[in-house]
């Protein structure tokens, strides 16, 4: 059977702010989630190292026992009724973004291989035809992302490196500040996959 | 726990999505990355996704002319398809985001200075749910063309943005709806960014007598295709 041509992307503009903003969604632990709380914080860069005041990003992750709320997950994990582990957040008018979720937990790869703690991220701005693709790993679990096969795939340590995220001072909070910055392209870019 | 490797989504066709680095929409000269993505094979991580609950997304705005005291000036259409993936299955349940231009080609955006009127009937943005068989369906209004600085004396074609999720984190999409007819389909850089004419030509809604309703509107049909399962080898 001819399968239908799947529709294909399309830039999402300059002029979203008043249909996609929805703040709520940036803390993705809102409803109490357990784990470890943390927020993730950083920069949308152009080749110019400008910032990108019209870019968005939407996150997907693991709870913190490392189950996506998803009925294709069938681990033996608990759920968290508290998390869904999707979460959107606009930059603001200096390029900036900022979510406030959980560690999530280690996730199975292919072949049983074990994933370190990522966050999948997806990068939309005016001048992207088609959405850009990352991870955030942390730089503070070191043996696990020695061992992420798709980190593995990254061969090149300074490109490694723009997958992770690095610890930031907290703010009154208290709450774990993780730096994680986005640089579409030139020096630094960062790694984006095809997914 | 030994646990089965997920079934991946199927890789698009070449030329069937328009690359970042298209220089003719100018926007992406400084925003395309310039290395090649790094080829990822699906794991859980990319065959699981948002599921969406009512009481997290808010409700469902379907008819964006009733969203203020007036009606909004323009064209009335009924725009209406479903969310198919590439076997023609319906996709249930997931979220259909959309906003537009009014019909002077106007967005309800601070940022966008055109020099045409807002309309305070109008504010553009609507959101539905899925149905059990994938469908989903919008009231508006025809949005107008409008000038942009890609090039010297640049309009857009005419068009409705749309965003869709779909059962997994790889099956997102943002794309934007065209209408039949439209003379600037033929110079619009961020439409012709997509290389296969096949492909291009699906993001063109089709005019639908059957939708129309008498003597109140014009129904454009259009489907939305999201990427399905990788075949399954034979064993």
């Amino acid at each position: 059977m001819t399968r239908l041509i799947p529709t294909c992307s399309q830039t999402v503009g300059p002029f979203y702010h008043f249909a996609l903003a929805r703040p709520e969604w940036s803390n993705l632990a809102r409803k109490g989630a357990k784990g470890r709380k943390m927020h993730v914080e950083g920069r949308v860069l152009d080749g110019d190292g400008k910032p990108c005041r019209d870019a968005f990003l939407e996150l997907w992750q693991a709870n913190a026992a490392g189950r996506y709320n998803h009925p294709d997950d069938m681990q033996d994990k608990p759920l968290d009724a508290g998390f869904v582990g999707f979460g959107r957040a606009l930059t603001d008018a200096k390029g900036c973004y900022r979510f406030t979720t959980i560690m999530p937990g280690p996730v199975p790869g292919r072949g049983n291989a074990l994933q370190a703690p990522h966050i999948a991220v997806n990068v939309f701005a005016r001048g992207i035809l088609k959405h850009l693709a990352t991870r955030i790993y942390f730089a503070d679990q070191q043996e696990a992302n020695a061992a992420d096969p798709v980190l593995g795939l990254v061969h090149d340590p300074a490109r490694r490196a723009t997958l992770i995220a690095r610890p930031a001072k907290p703010g009154r909070d208290k709450v774990p500040v993780y730096r994680f910055d986005i640089r579409l392209q030139g020096d630094g870019e960062t790694v984006f996959f095809d997914v | 726990m030994s646990l089965r490797d997920p079934v991946p989504y199927a890789r698009d066709s070449a030329g069937a999505q328009p690359p970042n680095d298209f220089p003719d929409y100018k926007s992406t000269i400084k925003r395309a990355p310039k290395q090649a993505p790094v080829r990822l094979q699906h794991t859980l991580t990319e065959t699981t996704g948002p599921v969406f609950k009512r009481s997290w997304v808010g409700k469902s705005v379907a008819d964006l002319t009733r969203q203020h005291k007036g009606e909004p000036l323009g064209e009335r259409i009924i725009v209406a398809g479903r969310v198919l993936d590439e076997d023609g299955r319906p996709v249930p349940g997931t979220l259909v985001e959309m906003w537009q231009a009014n019909a002077a080609g106007r967005y309800a955006h601070p940022r966008d200075r055109h020099d045409a009127p807002l309309d305070r009937n109008f504010t553009g943005v609507g959101q539905v749910i899925t149905d059990k068989d994938g469908n989903w369906r919008f009231i508006t209004i025809k949005p107008g063309h409008y000038p942009w600085r890609n090039t010297y004396n640049a309009w857009r074609a005419q068009h409705l943005h749309f965003s869709v999720f779909g059962p997994a984190f790889a099956t997102r999409v943002v794309t934007q709806m065209y209408f039949p007819g439209d003379p600037l389909l033929a110079d619009d850089p961020i439409y012709n960014a997509i290389p296969d004419r096949q492909a291009r030509e699906r993001l063109v809604s089709v005019y639908d007598p059957n939708l129309s309703e008498a003597e109140w509107a014009l129904g454009f049909r259009w489907n939305m295709v999201l990427r399905g399962r990788e075949a399954t080898p034979t064993e």
